[in-house]
Order: C-alpha cells, then structure tokens, then sequence
C-alpha cells in the first residue's frame, strides 16, 4: 500500500524535512504515525497523496511510484487513496449528502450508483438522518465523521488521516478512531496520523515514531519508544 | 466499455450543467457582478459601434452624392456622345454612368427655378450633352477625374475636390477611432472581467483544492467554472442586447423627431443580426475565455 524506501525531502526554503525515511505499510494494515510538531508527519502525508515530490528516495503508493508517475495519472492515483483532515475541509454550500456524492461525481458514478452507495456509507459513519442538513450545522465530530464517509464513499484501498482528531474533544476522538478501526477490520488499510498519546494508548496497534526527519521507532509499542527518545 | 465510457460522459455532463446552474445561484453576487460588467462592457461598446456605423453611412451617402460631371465635345451627335458611355464604364474606380442629354440638362436647369419667365429664350444649344459618373472610392477622385478627361470626347471634367478630401478625412478619422475605441474598450473589459472571474474562483479555492485531493481531474473542476461563464456571458449579452436595441430606438426616435435634414439613422434591423453575434460572441469569449484562463493557477495542486 505503502512503502517508502530512503526518502529525502528539502523545501525550496531549505528546510530539511525527511532525512532518509524508510517504512512500509502493507495492504489490510492500520498504523499511527506519531511525532511532535516540525517532525515530518506532514510531509509524509503530503507524498503519499502527490501533493508534495520527494526530493530523494522513492515513494510508492498502491502500486504507483510518485517519482514517476504523471500529473495526468495523479486523480486517477488519487482516487484509490481517502484523505482525511484535520480541518475538515468540506464545502460549506452542500448539504452532508452532496459532500458525499460529489466524491462519487468525481470518479463518473451513475445516478443510481449514487443513491445507492451513499446511505450505505452515511449509515455506516452513522449520520443516515442528517444527509439535508449543510456542514456548519453540525458537531465537529460530525463534521468529521462526513469527511470518513467521503474518503470512504469510493471504496479506496488505503485511507490516510492527517491529525483526524484536532479539532474534536476526547470523547468524539476515540469514535473516530474506533469507525477508522472498525473500517480496517472492513479490509481498508489505514494510517493515521496524529500526536495524541491518550488516544493511540487505547488502540493496540502499530506506531511508526518520527522525529527530526527520521523514524525513530516502528512497532506496536512504538510511541513509547519514541517518548523515550524525548 | 464503449457503452461505459458514454454513460460515464452523460453523467458528467448533467453534473457539469447542474453544477454550473447551482454555483450561478450560490455565489449570486459574483454572478451579478459578472454580468453587470458584461452588460456594461457591450452597451457601451455597442452604443459606440452604432454611432461609428451610421457616421460611415452618412459619410457613405454624402459621398454617393459626390459625382463627377464629364462634359461632351459639342461637336457629338447625341448618339456619338451616348457611345462614349461604354469608354466610361469601363475606367478604374467608376462605379456607375448616367447619360444626360442637352434636353434633359436644359430640363434640369429650368426645374431649379419656380419662375422661369426669365429663361424663356433659353435654348438647348446652351448645353452640352453631359455624364454624371459615380466613384467607389471618393479617396481616388482625383485620379478618377484625370482619367475621365483623357477619354477622347470629354473636353471638361467638373469634381468637387475639397468636399471629397473633406468626407474622406471624416471616414479615416471615424474608423481610427472606433478601432482605436472598441480595443481600448475591449482591453478594459477583459482586465475586470477576469478579475471578478479571479474573484469569484479565489473564493472557491478551498472548493477546487478538495476536489483535487478526492481525484477530480482538471477537466472535472473547470466545466462547471467554464458552463458557468458561458451562462453568465450568454444571459449578459442577450441583456445588453435588449438594452441597446431599446436604447437605439429612444435616441433614434428623438433625432427623427427633431429632423435635422441630412441626417437619416440606420435601422437597428439592418445591424441587429450583427450586433447579436458579436455581442454573443464576445459574452461568450469573455465569460468562458476568462473562467478557464484563471483556474489554471488555482489547478496545480
């Protein structure tokens, strides 16, 4: 799904953000990426969904090597890969059910391909009777959980969340990160990036640690090491 | 997979339509602003060209009026001076030749005058057999008149150079203008309308930068943005038009109504075709031309 073999990366400030990162993450996996502000976390979000080039290394994403692959072939990449923010990110004038649909536009679905996959997934995120209602009308948890049910509504192969629980409260946290577990157990392998020790403590689970560019530990155990680097 | 892919673009394309329709309501301002500008934009550019086309028309039909007259060897019979048309017609610049006999130069004269006891003892041997010559192009009237003169038969040419220079500078001046006008115009036009397009996509970059992180091509994000400026360009052409075909007929009304002789004013019908085009085309080039041109910086993410 993921792997990452010796990978640089310099900003054209001359930051030196990744210092020869090597990790992967196999198909059907869940893993928390784990870190302190200015690590590297970022940026290795941004490789994997093409947003950023590595200046060394290489990056391949199911199956697609990001040095090589052209930016027409990019949506198509992209497509295979849910993206969660921290911010949400969803547009403000359409209803949760549009937020949704518009996903599913993006890839050509038919009309009825449509009305059938998305209150599946709203169901599944549990907000089934909330579909009309638009974005700033809802919890931030909920808001959330509509960003899951898009990066879900296309089926990807791999879903990737850069700091999901930012901006919830601890309670709906840990739901958002129990409906991410429980669409792993579905077969979608997931990485989650985030530095909520609480949070990761509760998830018997692999942590990748980074600090400094570099990985500093990988396991199930691995945040811990990491705290032990501090 | 032929029937797929075709299925996939009908999809599409009423999402596309759609998309566009509800983004003309959803950012309702912009779209006002839009088209006002548009509107704004033609009717003054229209306004402008009607009065550039009916100062050439009226400088077109002064110079109609503009003839030369080429007198006729008193020595003619009247059909050897008839023959002498053929050698007319045929000069460079001589667009059409009229024939006028002595009687009817006489006719002509005496028609002048209400009271004409005065000319009684005028006779037809006072004249000469005459041609009144039109020109294409009232610019080479001089040369035309050189030309004329040197048929054998013609002993005397009469032009009225000065009025000819005269309507000649007009036309260059008014053409130079109007092209320099409508460009100027048109510049104008294009920097505010592609900053209200800017805008209104700044606005949406957050919009366009989520649809490109869940796989939207570049094709995908720009149809709607580019519908929806060609529904803004088309609703504001088709207001402009109304606009100035209404406002034609106001000033065109009160310039007959006051009757300044010489003057006459073009019908609106005898340009409308035109002016709808080109107004359609130019909403058209305005509204899509400017809608694609600027996504292109807000696409590579």
């Amino acid at each position: 799904m993921i792997q990452m073999i010796d990978v640089f990366k310099v900003y054209a400030n001359g930051t030196r953000a990744l210092k020869g990162v090597t990790f992967s993450l196999n198909s059907g996996e869940f893993a928390f990426l784990v870190g302190p502000s200015g690590s590297g976390k970022s940026t290795v979000i941004k490789l994997v969904t093409g947003e950023i080039a590595a200046t060394d290394g290489q990056v391949i994403v199911n199956g697609h090597d990001m040095n090589l692959i052209k930016m027409k072939q990019m949506p198509f990449l992209r497509r295979t890969v849910g993206v969660i923010f921290q911010d949400f990110r969803l547009i403000d004038n359409k209803t949760v059910y549009d937020n949704i649909a518009f996903a599913m536009h993006v890839v050509g679905a038919s009309s009825k391909e449509i009305k059938d996959r998305v209150p599946y997934v709203l169901e599944l995120v549990g907000l089934e009777k909330k579909a009309k209602v638009k974005p700033a009308e809802l919890s931030g948890g909920e808001q959330q959980r509509v960003v899951v049910a898009r990066a879900l509504i296309n089926n990807p192969a791999l879903i990737v969340a850069d700091e999901p629980t930012g901006n919830l409260d601890p309670a709906r946290s840990l739901e958002i990160l129990t409906l991410l577990q429980k669409i792993n157990e579905l077969g979608t392998t997931v990485l989650v990036v985030t530095h909520e020790k609480p949070l990761v403590d509760r998830f018997s689970q692999r942590v990748i640690a980074i600090d400094g560019g570099r990985i500093i530990s990988d396991g199930i155990d691995g945040y811990y090491n990491y705290e032990v680097e501090q | 997979m032929g029937i797929t892919t075709m299925k996939l673009n009908s999809n599409r394309l009423g999402y596309y339509i759609k998309e566009g329709f509800i983004s003309i309501f959803t950012h309702s301002l912009m779209s006002f602003a839009s088209v006002c500008i548009i509107v704004a934009f033609l009717v003054i550019m229209g306004g402008f060209s009607l009065l550039a086309l009916n100062i050439n028309a009226l400088v077109g039909k002064l110079e109609n009026e503009n003839v030369l007259l080429a007198y006729v060897d008193e020595s003619y019979s009247e059909q050897d001076a008839r023959d002498l048309r053929q050698s007319l017609r045929v000069l460079p610049n001589v667009s059409s030749v009229n024939f006028i006999s002595v009687n009817q130069a006489m006719e002509s004269f005496l028609g002048r005058y209400e009271d004409n006891s005065r000319y009684e003892d005028v006779k037809p041997d006072w004249f000469r057999h005459r041609f009144e010559i039109h020109v294409n192009d009232v610019a080479l009237l001089a040369q035309t008149q050189i030309d004329v003169s040197e048929v054998h038969g013609i002993v005397k040419v009469n032009a009225n150079l000065t009025i000819a220079k005269g309507l000649v500078t007009v036309r260059n001046i008014v053409s130079r203008v109007s092209i320099g006008m409508v460009s100027i115009l048109l510049a104008i036009s294009v920097f505010i309308m592609s900053n209200t397009i800017k805008l209104s996509t700044y606005e949406r970059r957050e919009e366009i930068a989520i649809m490109k992180m869940v796989g939207a091509t570049n094709g995908f994000i720009r149809w709607p943005f580019i519908l929806e400026g060609f529904l803004l360009g088309t609703i504001g052409s088709i207001a402009a038009f109304a606009s100035i075909w209404g406002l034609y007929g106001l000033v065109s009304n009160s310039i007959m109504d006051i009757g300044i002789g010489f003057i006459s004013v073009l019908p609106f019908t005898s340009v409308s075709f035109r002016m709808f085009m080109m107004f359609v085309s130019i909403g058209f080039g305005v509204g899509v031309g400017g809608s694609g041109m600027v996504l292109n910086r807000y696409l590579n993410v």
